[in-house]
């Protein structure tokens, strides 16, 4: 069995340090098995969430080695031998403790979206290829990586904005539901800033769950925006609706 | 004492998985003032890990099913030890609450009819699980939540309860710790539902999450309640097996539901010797046994399980029917479902027993005091069919979130005593104040190998009886345990209350193993291999605190009317 070195940042909302922590490698370990180890045998106070261990949950993301990660999915076999691994909380939350941080506006702006709304007369016959697509959004886990990469909110700390990949693909699915009615689009653009995207597409490359965020829900979400606001037959109907 | 705050609602709702959430949203819509309480962020819950579908006579594929044949399905999955007035609720109204979610924005897999799709299950007789290729639980957390916060309920994340507060024989109110600053908060309430999932991480290999640690089972225990049943544990047929740092975790039955096949070292189809009309659908309780058996045998895959191929239904299926089960695989012991068998091994997975309840509003003995999902007894008697705990926890969250808010409605709150408050406070915090003390996770650590070698699969009275004296030892040695550093976000501190639970949990399983001497659905006792009808089959087990002490004591269970039972007799 073979040891390796981990740095884990232990610390509060006023500051911390890299701690090293020396751990037994056991077959197909991931390095949420390592933070157990270390919670076990060195500081039982080390603060990490987690929950299913399988990642299904989205509760233990974290930047390991700088790259945004879940713990419970990286396998310790991934990294060189004798390579030291350092693991961070997300960047894009303020910190908490150790490697918990302040996710809380991710549920403020949720609340926010408008719900599901079908038509009272709805007969509720839906079929799988119109499915699949909100389907794909609904495979999200929730994790806030692609909060924590999206350079709008990491870089720019742009919250009062943007609400973040996350919120996009919720906002696109509720619009392509095949028994929707309401238009979600003046939120898109107004309340969760969809034009601030600019398509980097760092989001869909961080998801751990393979979802195209870019390609199949901002994108889309913007041009149906693009049609509501500038379309020039939209735009012509407005004025003389006054709307 | 340390300041603490103070919320006050008509129902409180402690876990928000699906019952909770379920509950939560009816609470709310029968206009009590509802908090929700989890010990994680919201949708984080366990639910969100249940995989293969959830059971509703829909009839959607299978035109034959009605809730008659769901409800016998349910009830002879569960050996007839079921409470029956649950599981004919159950049956009835299941349909309609999965439409429910429906209509709140669920995209369920589709039949070519535009349809909730239907998959076949252990133990049911007609395809009759609706799912969302394996990710079922998540589809139904996601809806739940998003109907629930466009409730009005007030939600109340990162919070973990401790203690329930009586007033004579009623609840009154709930105590415990915000998990991030590790401040104390109270909740008075006129009526309490616990809705906080099941137990599985007392035991060493389980599919279930941290949460599981049996705090609702504990408290109730606690204030009085009386749990039902407990020796029956569902052992999951299919956990992984490799490698160890997985082991445990969930290889979903719509595997089998879709196909898969079990084989031994010798390339057998050994399910033919063990129930040949069901072979791999057979429930839980007889496949977890023969794989068990055949590994014991020495006829195991090379990490001591079964093989199980879903392969030969072509790659492009398994990855659009079995997604999650996939990369599952390919990640974490990088093999290719798509191309050959995946090793499985038995896997602690869901407590039938818990807090017993009546069927209608889903209160338990202690007035005040409510019950939904895992947490909750009797529904599934010896064994549950899969896909009915997703059922279970939308008809009985439904159904307990509308019996607490009638209960709550129109009782004044009671004053809390202060005194009360302070005690439990500085209980929770001796484990700081100690200056010599256990760890509280090797004690857990040795409970969990306690459980899983004891009180496991196959049973015999002399391993019972070791298990309970073991659990005696621990609980002596965890009465003094010592933690480091602050209590903000502290796992070892947190440990500290859920290792309680877990203990009360673990006694109250060996203790109604030890009785139960038959066995019968997840009850395999080795020296009683046979079910005695004329006697255990018609008693329920029930453990509840007395002086101080765990009072075993069994109770007739509740009669059948002829209505229903003759449907059994015409059956034979």
């Amino acid at each position: 069995m073979s040891v390796a070195k981990l740095r884990v940042f232990r610390g509060d909302s006023q500051g911390g340090e890299e701690k090293e922590y020396e751990v037994p490698v056991d077959e197909g370990m991931v390095v949420l098995d390592a933070l157990f180890y270390i919670q076990a045998n060195y500081d039982g106070d080390l603060a990490i969430r987690w929950n299913c261990k399988a990642a299904k949950c989205g509760s233990c993301s974290t930047e390991i080695n700088g790259k945004p990660k879940l713990a419970c999915k990286t396998r310790m076999d991934s990294f060189e031998e004798g390579e030291t691994i350092t693991v961070y909380p997300i960047k894009a939350f303020p910190v908490i403790k150790d490697l918990v941080t302040d996710v809380s506006w991710n549920y403020e702006v949720s609340k926010k979206i408008p719900p599901f709304t079908p038509a009272e007369d709805t007969e509720w016959i839906m079929y799988q290829e119109d499915v699949e697509r909100g389907q794909e959004f609904r495979k999200c886990i929730e994790c806030f990586m692609c909060q924590n990469v999206c350079h709008i909110l990491r870089d720019h700390n742009r919250k009062d904005v943007f609400a973040g990949p996350r919120f996009m693909i919720k906002i696109a699915e509720r619009e392509m539901h095949p028994l929707d009615v309401l238009d979600r689009r003046e939120f898109a653009r107004e309340e969760a800033g969809v034009g601030f995207c600019n398509i980097t597409k760092c989001c869909t490359e961080v998801c751990p769950e393979d979802i195209h965020i870019t390609d199949n829900g901002i994108i889309p979400l913007k041009e149906r925006v693009v049609d509501k606001y500038y379309d020039p037959l939209s735009w012509l109907l407005r004025k003389i609706k006054g709307k | 004492m340390e300041k603490y705050e103070t919320h006050t609602h008509d129902v409180i709702v402690i876990g928000a998985g699906g019952a909770g959430l379920r509950a939560a949203i009816e609470s709310s819509a029968k206009g009590a003032s509802t908090a929700l309480i989890c010990k994680s962020l919201l949708g984080k819950a366990h639910t969100v890990m249940a995989e293969g579908g959830v059971a509703a006579a829909l009839a959607n594929v299978d035109t034959k099913d009605n809730w008659e044949t769901h409800f016998k399905d349910t009830m002879k999955g569960g050996k007839m030890l079921n409470n029956w007035q649950m599981a004919l609720y159950h049956a009835k109204e299941a349909p309609e609450r999965v439409r429910e979610l429906e209509y709140w924005g669920a995209l369920f897999d589709r039949t070519k009819e535009g349809r909730i799709n239907q998959r076949a299950f252990g133990g049911h007789t007609w395809k009759r699980l609706a799912h969302v290729g394996d990710r079922t639980g998540l589809e139904m957390i996601r809806t739940l939540q998003e109907k629930g916060i466009h409730s009005g309920i007030d939600v109340y994340m990162e919070c973990t309860i401790t203690h329930l507060i009586k007033d004579g024989d009623r609840v009154v109110g709930a105590f415990g710790y915000w998990r991030e600053s590790g401040k104390f908060v109270l909740f008075r309430a006129n009526a309490i539902v616990l809705a906080t999932g099941g137990v599985g991480k007392a035991y060493k290999y389980t599919s279930n999450s941290w949460e599981y640690t049996g705090d609702g089972h504990a408290m109730a225990y606690e204030a009085g309640a009386e749990l039902i049943d407990m020796e029956f544990i569902q052992f999951h047929p299919t956990g992984m097996v490799w490698p160890p740092s997985v082991r445990g975790i969930l290889v979903t039955e719509a595997v089998r539901g879709e196909g898969g096949i079990l084989t031994n070292s010798e390339g057998e189809r050994f399910m033919e010797r063990y129930d040949p009309e069901r072979m791999e659908l057979s429930t839980r309780d007889v496949v977890a046994r023969s794989i068990y058996t055949e590994v014991e045998q020495g006829r195991g895959s090379p990490h001591g399980g079964a093989f199980l191929d879903v392969s030969h239904r072509g790659a492009d299926y398994v990855k659009r029917k079995l997604p999650s089960m996939y990369h599952q695989f390919m990640e974490f012991a990088d093999i290719d479902i798509t191309k050959g068998p995946m090793e499985v091994f038995p896997t602690t997975h869901y407590v039938m027993g818990g807090v017993k309840v009546e069927g209608d509003t889903c209160s338990s003995t202690v007035p005040g005091l409510f019950a939904a999902g895992e947490v909750a007894g009797g529904m599934h008697g010896a064994n549950r069919l899969g896909g009915n705990s997703l059922s279970d926890l939308l008809v009985f969250g439904k159904r307990a979130g509308e019996g607490a808010a009638a209960y709550a409605n129109g009782k004044s709150h009671a004053s809390v005593s202060a005194e009360l408050v302070e005690g439990y406070a500085n209980e929770l915090r001796e484990p700081f104040n100690n200056t010599q003390g256990e760890n509280p996770y090797t004690i857990h650590q040795d409970l969990q190998d306690v459980m899983q070698l004891y009180i496991g699969v196959f049973r015999t009275e002399e391993n019972i009886q070791k298990g309970i004296d073991e659990i005696e030892k621990l609980k002596e040695r965890a009465k003094t345990l010592k933690i480091e550093g602050s209590v903000m976000f502290n796992p070892g501190w947190h440990l500290c209350r859920d290792l309680k639970s877990m203990l009360i949990v673990s006694e109250a399983l060996a203790r109604c193993a030890l009785a139960r001497k038959e066995s019968r659905g997840a009850h395999s006792r080795v020296d009683f291999p046979e079910s005695d009808d004329g006697t255990w089959g018609k008693l329920n087990s029930i453990v509840a605190i007395k002086d101080g002490a765990m009072d075993f004591v069994t109770r007739p269970i509740m009669e059948m009317p002829d209505e229903f039972s003759k449907m059994f007799t015409e059956d034979k």
